[in-house]
């Protein structure tokens, strides 16, 4: 018991360490809550999909904002990566890769947007090489 | 005393109480001040090793950040072949993501059990884990299975090669992680909660949720997005 619980009372975290001080909530309570939002967001994002409650267009606006919440969620309450500054490490690693990731991805279908749109209609392109 | 600790400070802590000790209380208000601060030694191993994970969890996210970029670049691109709305169905999708979702609570618990020693509850609670991610890759083989019967597979068109290498991409992952979490219960049940194997626990239950959110990424832009949007 002694050697590994000693580890835990020191204010380094890790990922997915369980804080319980200080907010009055214990860890199963932390993962019930967080539970709860994951499900209220994936639902609400199940159902924006199937049905005409928002507005047509603004419905893929909807589902990637209810689904960088939901990630929020899972990071927060499953992943316990917090703003304390004993999480420093692991949010600034947490925000280097948000960085790449939107880089890649935003970056990609945007060069790729552009290039179909620049690009030559099929037909014309055709009659160029006969 | 602003100075803060000293170097012979840390080293008599370190001789006084040993490696785990860190940090100095020169107040005598019972609490350790280094945080991260490089006055107190060198942090614990647990936090070394979550650390170490989490830079490799980011980098897998990385990683599927490509296939992400690949698929909505061709979402659009079917070569007159079935498209997303033709093929996906939302209710199956739907179980998945309770499974996973249900699963991921579950391996929480489990972590929670085996902080408190509680063997028969960790067991329990990782077995459950298990089963539902088998539920989960059970449902997506199947789906896989049923597009390639209707001629849909990943060779009809760049759309359905982007899906497949996604999708099967993070159902590899998941068919991984059940793999080692088999191990891990094996560990368990036989070596006890050792400091190792609780870091390796940990580690997994670091992989398991980042499945979760590559899951929420990816039903929402590839299933909803693509069914109906």
């Amino acid at each position: 018991m002694s050697g590994h619980d000693e580890d835990w009372e020191y204010d380094d975290a890790a990922p997915g360490d369980e804080h319980a001080g200080g907010s009055g909530f214990g860890a199963i309570q932390v993962y019930l809550l967080g539970l709860l939002l994951a499900v209220g967001l994936t639902v609400a994002s199940f159902w924006i999909a199937g049905s005409n409650a928002v507005w047509g267009p603004g419905i893929p606006a909807a589902l990637l904002a209810l689904a960088v919440a939901q990630i929020g969620v899972h990071l927060v309450f499953f992943l316990h990566i917090t703003s304390g500054p004993e999480n420093t490490n692991n949010t600034l690693a947490l925000a280097f890769g948000v960085m790449i990731v939107l880089l890649v991805v935003v970056g990609s279908v945007w060069i790729m947007a552009h290039l179909n749109h620049n690009m030559m209609p099929m037909e014309q392109m055709l009659k160029m090489q006969r | 005393m602003s100075k803060g600790p000293t170097p012979s400070d840390v080293a008599a802590v370190y001789l006084q109480h040993g490696p785990y000790r860190r940090g100095h209380d020169p107040h005598g208000h019972g609490h350790i001040e280094a945080r991260g601060h490089g006055a107190g030694g060198p942090a614990p191993k647990r936090v070394i090793v979550g650390y170490g994970f989490w830079i490799f969890l980011l980098s897998d996210i990385v990683m599927f950040s490509g296939f992400f970029a690949a698929y909505a670049v061709l979402a659009h691109a079917t070569a007159g072949g079935p498209t997303g709305r033709e093929l996906f169905d939302l209710k199956r999708v739907a179980i998945e993501t309770g499974c996973l979702l249900a699963s991921s609570f579950t391996c929480g618990l489990g972590y929670v059990a085996a902080t408190r020693r509680r063997q028969i509850e960790t067991q329990f609670w990782m077995l459950v884990t298990g089963l539902l991610g088998l539920v989960f890759v059970i449902l997506e083989v199947l789906e896989f299975y049923e597009m390639i019967e209707k001629g849909a597979g990943p060779d009809r068109s760049a759309f359905l090669s982007a899906f497949f290498a996604l999708v099967g991409c993070h159902g590899l992952h998941v068919t991984v992680g059940g793999l080692w979490l088999g191990t891990m219960m094996a560990q368990i049940w036989f070596k006890g909660f050792r400091p190792q194997i609780m870091r390796r626990l940990l580690c997994f239950n670091l992989f398991w949720h980042a499945l979760d959110i590559i899951w929420v990424a990816l039903f929402t832009i590839v299933y909803l997005l693509g069914a109906g949007a």
